[in-house]
């Protein structure tokens, strides 16, 4: 009897050990990713790169043999422009398929929905940004008459339909936790189906509705291989949705392949990644100011 | 009650995927550490994102030659193979550009071998439109008024067409990524050294995608390796200067000189290479390998100066 005692404490011990070093080790990647990105712009960052050109202005010649520039402004215009239309699209669909899977499906339905919503975010991006450089290019070019299919909308959409499933799957669980006795109540006053869910539901789970769309906003933000393929990848700032566009995450990935270690345009592409990160970062601390600030209301 | 049910499922699948995933690692690192085994040799190919079909098609044609020597390729980019070769990483680098003075430096100074060069075939770098598209010549100086950053030529009316199936009449300009030699190569000829391209092309990432994209946009041009022709594209003429004759890619301009983008295609190794890799490059430099580089749709590397010093 004592015996098992013991055990069950030795057990209990170590599992506990082992969930405390995995919280560590969450903190632990993030640091040490963040650190390695900035050491490796660090010595260009502080010596060398004029960061109010490199903020500033659109001219992104890394390779230029006369004179080399690095302006990122184009490439943020191009993340921040797809970035918004996706969300523009992602956010009402998924949302409201959050709602429908949660409030009104049957129980089969809701099974089915979920196993293709889940489908769907299995799809590789490689696939999407195959999808969009070959069908959604030819359709755009035939809807709009456009140039040229890889444009900002391509993107926008491609982007989109990734992050549904996120803010979907997410978004449906936070309905789901609002307790059964709210919907009762609200039932029992009289209210219907729609006031019920936009006067009490909404209000209930935004914190977690708020969280999957920040989910699916850094989705986007930090999709790499479809924008790439999806976007025509030219750096342009763009003017209308039908414009060709160039983001951060695609520029380091088409170019830190061949850039030689150590050299500038190396260095410059992992400044680009601190900025991604401080991206991000204001993100998610606005996002935690809202969230608080709706906390207090 | 259930989802407390759900809850737990969950978390114990979570932490026998981490709990697993840490297995694995401790595993993949062990096995990693230990060699492939002394009974197949493995030689190590990356680089040029235009040479990656042709080096495909060697090391599957040398399977048949030698079956004790499997040829891993893979490709990237020119400064792919190049980076790989400087950090010791691969036997054989293809590129299609030369080697840098700086990057032959840093290779010394990091594995105290000199890269050796060879030139296992030209190739012609063709300038595509569309199929509906109706040009059928241009000049070097055209292209470099389309892509370069003083060109004026933006309209395919300034060249003097009515292109029906280009309602909006942009020249939509296809390049590659800024750091691909076959970028490099084409804004050489076009610009020489003292002039960029201008921004906004469409940067794609492959020979094959210039050529695909090209396939389904009416209004574009772009520039790529002749062994990427389709059905849906069409080769220009190029020029040297305005009222010169045009020349088609092909194995014969390229070989006379006549077609004025043309360009030879690298394989480095470190230092004097040795034993299997060796007998793998006199390979691709013999008749056999070199009907390959033919049968790829490149020019084969006939000078007999250019093979071997």
């Amino acid at each position: 009897m004592g015996n098992r005692k013991q055990l069950e404490i030795i057990t209990e011990s170590a599992i506990e050990w082992l969930i405390r070093i995995c919280g560590i080790s969450a903190i632990l990647f993030v640091f040490g990713i963040f650190f390695f990105v900035f050491r490796e712009g660090a010595e260009f960052l502080f010596g060398g790169l004029d960061l109010w050109q490199f903020l500033t202005s659109p001219e992104w010649y890394p390779t230029s043999v006369s004179q080399k520039r690095y302006g990122v402004l184009a490439l943020m215009a191009g993340t921040a422009s797809v970035t918004l239309l996706s969300m523009a699209i992602a956010v009402p669909f998924g949302l409201g398929a959050a709602i429908y899977v949660s409030e009104f499906c049957g129980p089969k339905a809701k099974e089915t929905f979920k196993i293709v919503i889940e489908l769907l975010a299995a799809i590789p991006s490689v696939v999407w940004g195959f999808i969009g450089l070959t069908l959604m290019n030819e359709l755009i070019i035939t809807l709009f008459d456009a140039p040229i299919g890889l444009t900002v909308l391509n993107g926008g959409i491609i982007l989109a339909l990734m992050s549904v499933p996120i803010i979907v799957s997410i978004g449906e669980d936070a309905l789901k936790a609002v307790p059964d006795s709210y919907r009762e109540a609200a039932e029992a006053l009289g209210s219907t189906r729609w006031q019920m869910i936009y006067r009490v539901l909404l209000p209930a789970a935004k914190n977690g509705l708020l969280a999957a769309v920040l989910l699916g906003v850094a989705r986007a933000v930090g999709e790499t291989m479809a924008v790439l393929m999806a976007t025509g990848h030219a750096v342009k700032i763009p003017g209308s949705v039908l414009d060709s566009v160039r983001t951060l995450t695609a520029t380091i990935a088409a170019e830190l392949g061949e850039a030689p270690v150590a050299s500038d345009h190396y260095q410059v592409l992992f400044i680009i990644g601190i900025l991604l990160f401080t991206i991000t970062f204001a993100v998610n601390l606005i996002a935690d100011l809202v969230v608080k600030g709706i906390k207090e209301q | 009650m259930f989802t407390q049910i759900r809850k737990t499922v969950k978390f114990s699948v979570i932490l026998a995927a981490i709990t697993g995933s840490f297995l694995l690692t401790g595993c993949g690192s062990k096995s990693g550490g230990g060699d492939a085994g002394p009974e197949k040799m493995v030689i190590q190919n990356s680089g040029s994102d235009t040479m990656v079909n042709l080096a495909q098609a060697w090391a599957e044609k040398y399977v048949g030659v030698n079956e004790a020597v499997s040829i891993e390729v893979s490709g990237g980019g020119s400064g792919t193979g190049i980076a790989a070769l400087i950090n010791g990483t691969v036997d054989i680098a293809n590129c299609s550009r030369q080697l840098k003075p700086e990057e032959r430096e840093r290779a010394k100074q990091n594995t105290g071998l000199e890269p050796k060069e060879y030139i296992v075939g030209y190739d012609a770098l063709a300038v595509y439109v569309h199929q509906d598209n109706p040009l059928n010549e241009i000049t070097i100086e055209q292209l470099a008024n389309i892509y370069g950053e003083k060109g004026t030529l933006e309209k395919w009316s300034d060249l003097g067409l009515s292109h029906g199936a280009c309602s909006s009449d942009e020249i939509i300009r296809v390049s590659r990524q800024s750091n691909s030699g076959t970028y490099h190569y084409f804004r050489e000829t076009l610009l020489g050294n003292t002039s960029d391209f201008k921004l906004g092309s469409r940067d794609l990432h492959g020979s094959k995608d210039v050529v695909e994209l090209i396939e389904r946009t009416p209004c574009a041009i772009g520039y790529s390796g002749m062994g990427y022709k389709t059905d849906h594209v069409k080769f220009v003429k190029v020029a040297k200067n305005a009222g010169d004759d045009a020349f088609g890619p092909s194995l014969e301009t390229a070989l006379s000189g006549d077609y004025p983008i043309a360009r030879p295609l690298y394989m480095y190794t470190l230092g004097e290479p040795t034993g299997d890799i060796k007998v793998y490059l006199d390979w691709v430099m013999s008749e056999a390998g070199q009907n390959i580089v033919k049968a790829s749709g490149y020019v084969p590397a006939v000078m007999p100066e250019a093979s071997a010093e």
